[in-house]
């Protein structure tokens, strides 16, 4: 029932937000995400750290078909589920400086589209999946394509058809495996697990599906449609797409790709493997030559993003547990940095490195926050990016020494182009952009705090979330080795 | 059965109703009624199995579904005509909706039949009466050039259907579907005679053009868009399902023996109708234009059903009928009231630049057009995404891997051009008044787009039916 609340509380306070006019729009969002942020909170003080499906919910969806509207939280979804209705308060918070254009629906879709990323994460049931996986993308959308950037509308376009062609081979690759279930059907995915399908069978299952993730992700070469859509939506819309939305992929792999088609993985897991490193260094490469910081953060979490699809196509447990650690981390470390995007984009009207610089001079706040996130994001030991990169690149090592190699550039090229970033916009003369370059206001901090806790809280003590984890995945690849 | 004969004196009942001025204004009200009779009188025989005319038609649950979602369309179809033009002298409303009440009549047939025949009769019934409808706006051109362009293909359409039938009649002896079915299930072990073969396939030509797939489509574009827009609507729906009725009707019922024969015949039609529809569709300027070609590609989705030949395609066809004509309507009636707000030369503006800033003008109609676009495209929450995962199913049990990919491919870019309507109408700016609805229109807009999303929620609700 819990989660089912999670779900909901979302979607019917944004039908409310409809109805709201002025000023209490903000507010009232911002109290709806907080209460969705002390219920997950709750969810993972209480969660108990074994293989079960906590707080599950079942109802009788589609009867005639098999088809229920089931959910629940183990291992896999918790660290997602938590994600989600963490940033989704920080993100309104952010915006409180900024007037909208017709508020209710802005912090309605903001809502509409954590219920149904929550949805996404918790789903039991592949057409439900599937459901919340394509119902994300709507809200996201219109935040992106009504109050984005100048070319928003073709960028945007591009970015919805892309993503939905994916989806529909995931949906084709559903449906054949819910044809293969036996007497009336089912669309439960641990039923799914549990077919005995040819190794044919699963390697075209294994790449309709992987598809599907790997354009969300994206993982090289489906990444196309990505930095322009991050540079034109709105900064609120690229924070939920870098900072949730993309881990709908790299979770899809862990929920669906991994138990279902295990010998598909086997066949094809390298070519893929190879792909997402082949990302990993690319991404790197290109970041470091941008001079627009939003630009530049897109192609880092491009990277990123390939070195977390690497280790759980390691099918190692320190591959698995460090994506899923690396998930939360990145989400937390991207929302910081393109806040502060944001910020300094309010103040001086430009992200371009080339006219920035100076900005410390004036703004001891901001500079600590800004180099606590960076740091993070560069996986400094103690800090949360570390313990993910770690286990993710130990997992890599432990399948193939050479792809672990490659993929360990990510550290160095990582430091390089985010160090460059800093540097170039913080350090060094003022420019006449930053003369009069004003610190942190209330409100921004307050975004920030909760950030840069999170970023020490993790670093330091990784097997607080570890722990929860732990036996969620050793299950799923014992499984898989079967 | 009593829905059939009762439609037919309520046609004639129209045409009396429109002898006088004081009585026309009762016409609209009356037609509504009597399709509201009709489809209560087909709910009488649910779960009841009848022949009738010495076994010339069959009334099952199948036959009450196909004809409940023709009645129900052509009841959304009514409910949103108003006048016929503007001067009165020249538009003679009793008896378009008399015409319309027969061609429904026509298309029940055509659901119904157990005897070719029958399917003959019900074709043409259905067929001439959209010849006339297509031409009624008389002063217009194109409306003109477009009822004979219709007229003459149709014609040969029906020529090579009925020259099929006499030829399938030569090879078994029959017009009855159980007749035919009796002589091609033994096909293995007895063989066939070929006239069997030819005459199938003449008689899916015949019927492919009235469903209008490819290569078979080339007078829709013209027809649909020359045709007063409340009739483009009533074809590209009711004809539309009748016709993959009865298709679904002769293929499963009399040619099921044969099916290694033909299924090869209709996967390629399938993928020609879905690329030429999709992909020319992307090409249009004109809304009107772009649904006649989009009406192309839902034929290519419905035929994967069809080849696909499964336990599940009836329902399938059926679901996605419904769900197809559903959103169609809801599309034209939308397309209807806002190329009327500034005529270009006259003519109504049915490009795409008429829709920009739909949203403030009217915040109904950018919603209830916007949830018909995502319909068809097949967005999920929607009753179109159903429709597509049934139709896809039945293929994926048979293992039509290609045609799957294709018709995935399509869809996309069927997303493409469905998606071009809603950014003019959210997210462009244009200049125009707040457009006024009559309160019947609201209601039937509010009701049709109310039905889309409640089956893209619960599907259940009619899929049991089916």
């Amino acid at each position: 029932m819990l989660t089912l609340t999670l779900i909901l509380l979302p979607l019917v306070a944004g039908l409310v937000l409809l109805g709201l006019n002025g000023g209490a729009v903000k507010r009232v969002a911002l109290a709806a995400a907080l209460l969705e942020l002390a219920l997950a909170v709750y969810v993972v003080t209480s969660f108990q750290a074994n293989t079960a499906t906590q707080y599950a919910f079942s109802a009788d969806w589609i009867g005639s078909m098999g088809i229920r509207f089931a959910v629940g939280i183990d291992g896999i979804s918790l660290l997602l589920v938590l994600l989600s209705t963490l940033l989704v308060p920080l993100i309104v918070l952010s915006t409180f400086h900024h007037a909208y254009r017709n508020p209710s629906a802005f912090y309605a879709l903001i809502l509409f589209m954590q219920s149904a990323l929550v949805g996404v994460f918790t789903a039991r049931d592949a057409f439900l999946f599937y459901l919340f996986f394509e119902a994300a993308l709507i809200p996201v959308y219109f935040i992106a394509a009504l109050w984005g950037g100048e070319n928003r509308v073709r960028v945007t376009f591009k970015f919805f058809i892309y993503t939905l062609f994916g989806s529909l081979f995931m949906l084709l690759g559903l449906v054949y495996l819910y044809l293969q279930t036996p007497g009336t059907h089912t669309a439960d995915l641990t039923a799914f697990a549990q077919l005995s399908l040819t190794a044919e069978q699963q390697s075209y299952l294994f790449w309709a599906l992987f598809i599907g993730f790997a354009i969300k992700m994206p993982v090289f070469p489906f990444h196309t449609w990505q930095p322009d859509t991050y540079v034109e939506s709105p900064t609120p819309a690229t924070m939920l797409l870098a900072g949730i939305m993309l881990k709908m992929g790299t979770y899809g792999l862990i929920r669906v790709v991994l138990p279902i088609v295990p010998l598909g993985v086997e066949r094809w897991g390298t070519p893929a493997l190879v792909l997402s490193v082949i990302g990993i260094v690319y991404g790197s490469i290109i970041a470091i030559q941008q001079r627009d910081m939003k630009r530049l953060i897109a192609y880092s979490s491009f990277a990123h993003v390939g070195l977390m699809a690497a280790g759980i196509l390691s099918q190692t447990l320190d591959g698995v547990q460090g994506s899923l650690i690396q998930m939360l981390t990145h989400g937390i470390n991207v929302v910081g940095l393109f806040f502060i995007v944001e910020i300094i984009f309010s103040r001086t009207q430009s992200r371009e490195l080339d006219r920035l610089g100076g900005i410390t001079q004036n703004t001891p706040n901001l500079t600590v926050y800004f180099i606590i996130l960076m740091l993070g994001s560069v996986a400094l030991p103690l800090t949360n990016g570390f313990v993910g990169e770690f286990l993710l690149l130990r997992g890599v090592f432990e399948y193939n020494t050479w792809l672990g190699a490659v993929a360990g550039l990510t550290i160095i090229l990582g430091a390089v182009y985010m160090l460059r970033m800093v540097q170039k916009a913080m350090l060094g003369e003022k420019s006449g952009l930053t003369q009069h370059f004003t610190d942190l206001t209330l409100t921004e901090q307050l975004t920030l705090l909760p950030l840069a806790v999170m970023v020490f809280a993790i670093g330091l003590n990784p097997n607080a979330f570890l722990r929860l984890t732990e036996p969620a995945v050793a299950q799923l690849l014992q499984s898989m080795v079967k | 059965m009593l829905s059939i004969v009762s439609l037919s004196l309520f046609g004639i009942l129209n045409l009396f109703l429109g002898f006088l001025k004081s009585s026309r204004r009762l016409l609209l009200p009356a037609t509504l009624l009597f399709v509201a009779l009709a489809f209560a009188a087909n709910l009488l025989d649910w779960n009841e199995q009848y022949l009738w005319f010495r076994n010339m038609l069959r009334t099952n649950n199948q036959f009450i579904n196909f004809s409940g979602i023709i009645l129900l369309t052509t009841f959304f179809v009514v409910a949103l005509s108003r006048t016929f033009g503007k001067d009165e002298e020249h538009t003679h409303p009793a008896e378009y909706y008399a015409i319309m009440l027969f061609s429904v009549a026509g298309a029940m047939m055509m659901v119904g039949f157990e005897n070719l025949i029958m399917l003959f009769v019900g074709l043409e019934i259905l067929s001439v009466s959209m010849y006339v409808l297509t031409g009624t706006d008389k002063r217009n051109l194109r409306s003109n050039e477009a009822a004979l362009k219709y007229f003459l293909m149709g014609a040969f359409a029906t020529g090579i259907f009925l020259f099929g039938v006499a030829l399938v009649y030569g090879a078994s002896g029959s017009f009855n579907l159980a007749g035919i079915g009796a002589y091609t299930a033994n096909a293995r072990a007895l063989g066939v005679s070929p006239l069997l073969y030819v005459g199938l396939l003449l008689i899916l030509v015949g019927m492919l053009f009235k469903v209008s797939a490819a290569p078979f489509h080339f007078w829709t574009p013209d027809v649909y868009d020359g045709a007063p827009t409340l009739f483009t609507a009533f074809m590209s729906t009711v004809v539309k399902t009748a016709g993959f009725a009865a298709l679904y009707r002769i293929l499963s019922a009399s040619f099921g023996g044969v099916y290694g024969y033909w299924w090869q015949v209709l996967s390629v039609i399938t993928v020609l109708t879905l690329l030429v529809g999709n992909i020319t569709a992307v090409y249009q300027n004109s809304v009107k234009r772009m649904l006649a070609y989009s009406s192309i590609s839902h034929a290519g989705y419905l035929l994967i059903a069809l080849a696909a030949q499964t336990r599940q395609s009836a329902s399938a066809i059926l679901f996605y009928s419904l769900a197809y004509s559903v959103a169609t309507v809801t599309a034209f009636g939308v397309l209807m009231l806002v190329s009327e707000q500034k005529p270009v030369e006259g003519r109504p503006d049915e490009r795409y630049e008429a829709f920009n800033g739909l949203a403030k003008r009217s915040p109904l109609l950018a919603f209830a057009l916007a949830v018909s676009m995502l319909s068809l495209a097949g967005i999920p929450l929607t009753a179109g995404f159903w429709g597509k995962f049934f139709v896809f199913a039945t293929a994926v049990d048979r293992g039509m891997t290609s045609l799957l990919v294709i018709a995935v491919l399509m869809s996309v870019v069927g997303i493409y051009y469905y998606f071009r309507v809603i950014i003019a109408s959210y997210l462009k700016t244009g200049d125009g008044e707040p457009i006024e609805i009559r309160p019947l229109y609201r209601v039937i807009l509010v009701l049709t787009t109310a039905l889309t999303i409640l089956l893209g929620v619960f599907p259940d609700l009619v899929r049991h039916l089916f």
